[in-house]
């Protein structure tokens, strides 16, 4: 949160629909993202009840358990799933791209394209996480079997939820987080998780108000809940009579019957959010992506690529709790990658560089002087350094001595040589790199008087990670090495109930 | 006229509500609510006057989520708490020694409260006095605690047992608990109510000469583990949630300051026939509503039945976005204040100038980057 986006709320109060918080998209958006709606049963820690899933809004499959607490019907639900969802991570398996990066480096190849599933909240993503806990350890063979599928769709769904911790990766995404990182709705960011709410400010569809539609989105009747968590009174009215209609049902025709009713009613349930999701897919894909997104989903193919190899040389599950030393690197890749995905989306984008113009520790301006080219001297070798004036009306805080860049010149570095500080403000930047080899500039290559220019000094230049410690060498004060992960019958018989 | 019947004219001629330890707990949460502690101490339906008013609070409870409640704990306790006590054992490594069960749901038949309280001070008491641990699982025990001046009962749903001179409390809840993790929120809220039964366990020990030492500060917690119905134990120590449980509670004691800034003669009676129909108009009703003062901020969806009558009336009310986004607009109350200041069209007060620059310094930033569209 910030003054900006604080702001950006009080706007859309003021005009009744969601204001832009982003001039550009930040998100990757699949051209074919697979929508999945989980729906769980009220009161137990993952029972799945049914899902909407697919990758075509014109035909969504939805799977149904018609006895939540029925362990066998949950695995038929979980291999249902897996059909779907292993299916559609298939056909991203075959186009490969080059991926070779450095002069030095080995040629390397990942999957040209990757999958992205796309759930309505955060909420979703849990299940999502829940379901690939109760699912990934179990075994097709032995006294506990389940269909080969599951297991591996334990650890796909596992996978995703823990790609989805990574500030920047698109592979598992939640619409209202997505929606809510582009526009800021006129109601509080509690009433954001709402996706049908926070939609009706995005969007509201013809003749209402951002605030109307909200409104409307509330009343579970018109609006069921996007999930997993179902509507109460749902439940007690809708839903309790025709699971128990389904267990009673004598015969197969009876229960054929009972069991469409509690299709029908689930999809009906499913169907409004269903609708949702692809309008919020749609609006995504109606804002231009920033510079920065291609880069990211290629780490996202990378990710894919690296654990369609590892489960095909018979990597074992992800372990329940993370080994210290497993603990510690993923905590440091997640800080690395916080905070670079924050500098590169300010880099993408001014409204977000604005959040740091206010802090100050940013500034645009105009060019009020410049000597393209001055010479500094005094070393033992002449080098061009030219020097500029930006004035500004920004607030700055940066000190003499910091060394800038301007987004629209990555390869050239600004050293602050002073800054006198007031309204307007003025800083005196020194220039190297970017300007060819001689000692004239090459055309273009210094700014000029009257050019306007944004000067940070955030940098997405790649960060050299902590080295951490083998897993055999992981020191007793941590525990000591951890023991290798040996599939247990516990896990595999688990009870799922 | 004293407080407790201007609590009772307020509420109108129904009983009033029971608190139970949720009611309690919930209190703590906006404890800068008058209306709330008002309604609360008056035990105000506040479901129903939210119905009757216009706004019907959100909340419901799914049938699936009370029948695997019931179902754990029926397990849990099922002969004579055998579960229970293994957990006790083997999961906590107390060391319980053979233990005795006693319910106390009923005395001879008879569930008056008043008798069922008395009955569980005597057996506690009794289990205090003797010096070595009595060796009992008191389940339903019958609590009282004062909240506004007045001694509620608490509706019993926990079990409590003595170890090392010791009582300790223990909550049955029916979220999982996975890898040895669970749903912080529903953790929060459980340890909260912990405090509530450790506080009103404290007072009826102090009654009987005891310090607050006689009640542990460490709850025992009991959940299903991973996606089963099997039970796992963990202590929770609530001390946290007792200071701030207390600090409500003393506010409400002075809840005759608050009182006395309502105008007089102000009742909240719905004026329901025999029927229960209420016959009072609902604009009528949400007049003297607006006459107690709220404090309404987004966290209060989650708690407060009231909730969407205290919405409405806030509306452009800064403090409706958020508290990070009233905060952020530099605390100016409202949305047409703040947008004023931003683009200029406001002048500022004193205590406000900084703000006012602030907001005009997001507003030209924004202006430049949308190209004068915002």
């Amino acid at each position: 949160m910030s003054t900006l986006t604080a702001l950006a709320r009080a706007r859309a109060v003021a005009s009744a629909v969601a204001q832009p918080i982003s001039t550009v998209r930040h998100v990757h958006v699949s051209d074919r993202p697979l929508v999945l709606i989980p729906l769980a049963l009220a009161g137990e820690a993952s029972a799945p009840l049914a899902a909407m899933v697919g990758d075509d809004p014109g035909s969504a499959r939805l799977l149904v358990v018609a006895q939540p607490r029925n362990r066998d019907q949950r695995f038929a639900f979980a291999a249902g799933l897996a059909t779907v969802i292993l299916g559609y991570i298939d056909t991203f398996r075959s186009a490969v791209e080059d991926a070779s990066s450095g002069a030095d480096r080995e040629p390397r190849q990942r999957f040209a394209d990757a999958p992205q599933v796309l759930v309505p909240n955060r909420a979703g993503i849990g299940f999502v996480r829940l379901l690939g806990r109760s699912t990934r350890f179990r075994r097709s063979d032995g006294e506990y079997a389940v269909d080969p599928a599951v297991p591996v769709l334990g650890r796909w769904l596992t996978f995703l939820a823990e790609r989805a911790e990574y500030p920047g990766s698109c592979l598992l995404l939640a619409a209202t987080e997505a929606l809510a990182l582009h526009w800021a709705s006129g109601q509080s960011p509690v009433e954001d998780l709402n996706l049908a709410a926070l939609l009706g400010w995005v969007d509201p569809p013809s003749g209402m108000t951002g605030p109307e539609a909200a409104a409307a989105a509330e009343d579970p009747l018109t609006c069921p809940p996007a999930g997993p968590a179902t509507d109460p009174t749902f439940d007690n009215e809708v839903l309790a009579p025709l699971i128990a209609a389904c267990a009673r049902a004598d015969g197969d025709a009876a229960a054929h019957r009972a069991e469409a009713s509690l299709r029908a009613a689930l999809s009906g349930q499913l169907t409004p959010t269903w609708k949702l999701m692809w309008r919020a897919v749609g609006l995504l894909r109606g804002l231009p992506p920033g510079g920065r997104v291609a880069p990211r989903w290629d780490a996202d193919k990378d990710a894919f690529t690296g654990y369609v190899t590892y489960l095909g040389e018979g990597g074992p599950p992800q372990p329940r709790r993370d080994s210290a030393v497993a603990a510690a690197r993923r905590l440091d890749w997640l800080e690395r990658a916080q905070a670079g995905y924050a500098i590169q989306r300010a880099l993408d984008d001014p409204l977000v560089m604005a959040e740091y113009r206010m802090t100050g520790e940013a500034f645009a301006g105009t060019v009020t002087a410049a000597e393209p080219g001055r010479i500094d001297g005094t070393g033992r070798r002449r080098k061009l350094r030219p020097l500029i004036t930006v004035t500004t009306e920004d607030p700055v805080r940066i000190e003499a001595g910091t060394v800038l860049s301007t987004p629209g010149r990555p390869g050239q570095k600004a050293l602050v040589v002073s800054v006198y500080a007031g309204r307007p403000a003025r800083v005196v930047l020194e220039l190297s790199g970017g300007m060819g080899r001689a000692l004239i500039p090459v055309p273009g290559s210094v700014p000029e008087v009257g050019d306007r220019l944004c000067y940070t000094a955030l940098s997405d230049s790649y960060q050299r990670s902590w080295p951490f410690p083998a897993r055999e060498q992981t020191p007793w004060t941590h525990g000591g090495p951890p023991p290798e992960y040996v599939p247990a019958d516990e896990d595999a018989s688990e009870v799922w109930s | 006229m004293t407080i407790e019947a201007r609590l009772d004219h307020i509420r109108g001629a129904v009983p009033p509500r029971n608190h139970n330890a949720r009611t309690i707990a919930a209190l703590t949460s906006n404890p800068g609510c008058a209306r709330r502690a008002i309604m609360d101490a008056a035990g105000v339906d506040k479901q129903r006057l939210a119905s009757c008013a216009g706004f019907p609070a959100p909340f419901g409870q799914s049938q699936f989520a009370i029948t695997r409640g019931n179902a754990f704990e029926a397990q849990v306790k099922a002969n004579g708490c055998a579960e229970l006590l293994r957990l006790l054992r083997e999961g906590l490594g107390l060391p319980l020694p053979e233990v005795s069960y006693a319910d106390l749901e009923e005395v001879g038949g008879n569930t008056s409260r008043e008798l069922r309280h008395s009955r569980t001070r005597g057996l506690l008491a009794r289990a205090a006095a003797s010096g070595a641990d009595a060796g009992t699982l008191f389940d339903h025990p019958l609590l009282r605690l004062a909240v506004a001046g007045q001694q509620v009962y608490l509706e019993p749903d926990l079990i409590a047992f003595r170890l090392h001179g010791q009582f300790h409390v223990v909550e049955m809840k029916s979220f999982a608990v996975i890898d040895g993790q669970a749903d912080g929120d529903k953790v929060a809220a459980a340890a909260t109510q912990s405090a509530v039964y450790v506080l009103a366990l404290r007072e009826l020990l102090a009654g009987e000469g005891y310090g607050p030492d006689t009640v542990s500060h460490e709850a025992v917690l009991v959940c299903p583990e991973n996606f089963s119905n099997a039970p796992v134990a963990t202590l929770v120590d609530v001390r946290k949630q007792l200071t701030v449980l207390r600090r409500q509670l003393s506010r409400l004691e002075h809840i005759d300051s608050l009182v006395e800034l309502l105008p007089p003669g102000l009742t909240l009676d719905l004026k329901a026939d025999e029927a229960g129909v209420a016959g009072r108009p609902p604009a009528e009703l949400a007049g003297a509503i607006r006459t107690v003062p709220a404090r309404y901020v987004p966290e209060c969806l989650a708690t407060c039945e009231m909730c969407y009558f205290c919405r409405e009336e806030a509306r452009g009310a800064t403090a409706t976005l958020g508290r990070d986004v009233r905060d952020d607009l530099g605390a100016v109350e409202t949305v047409h204040a703040a947008l004023g200041l931003a683009d200029g069209t406001l002048d500022p007060a004193d205590d406000l100038a900084e703000a006012a620059a602030m907001l005009q310094v997001a507003a030209r930033l924004r202006r430049e980057a949308l190209g004068g569209t915002a």
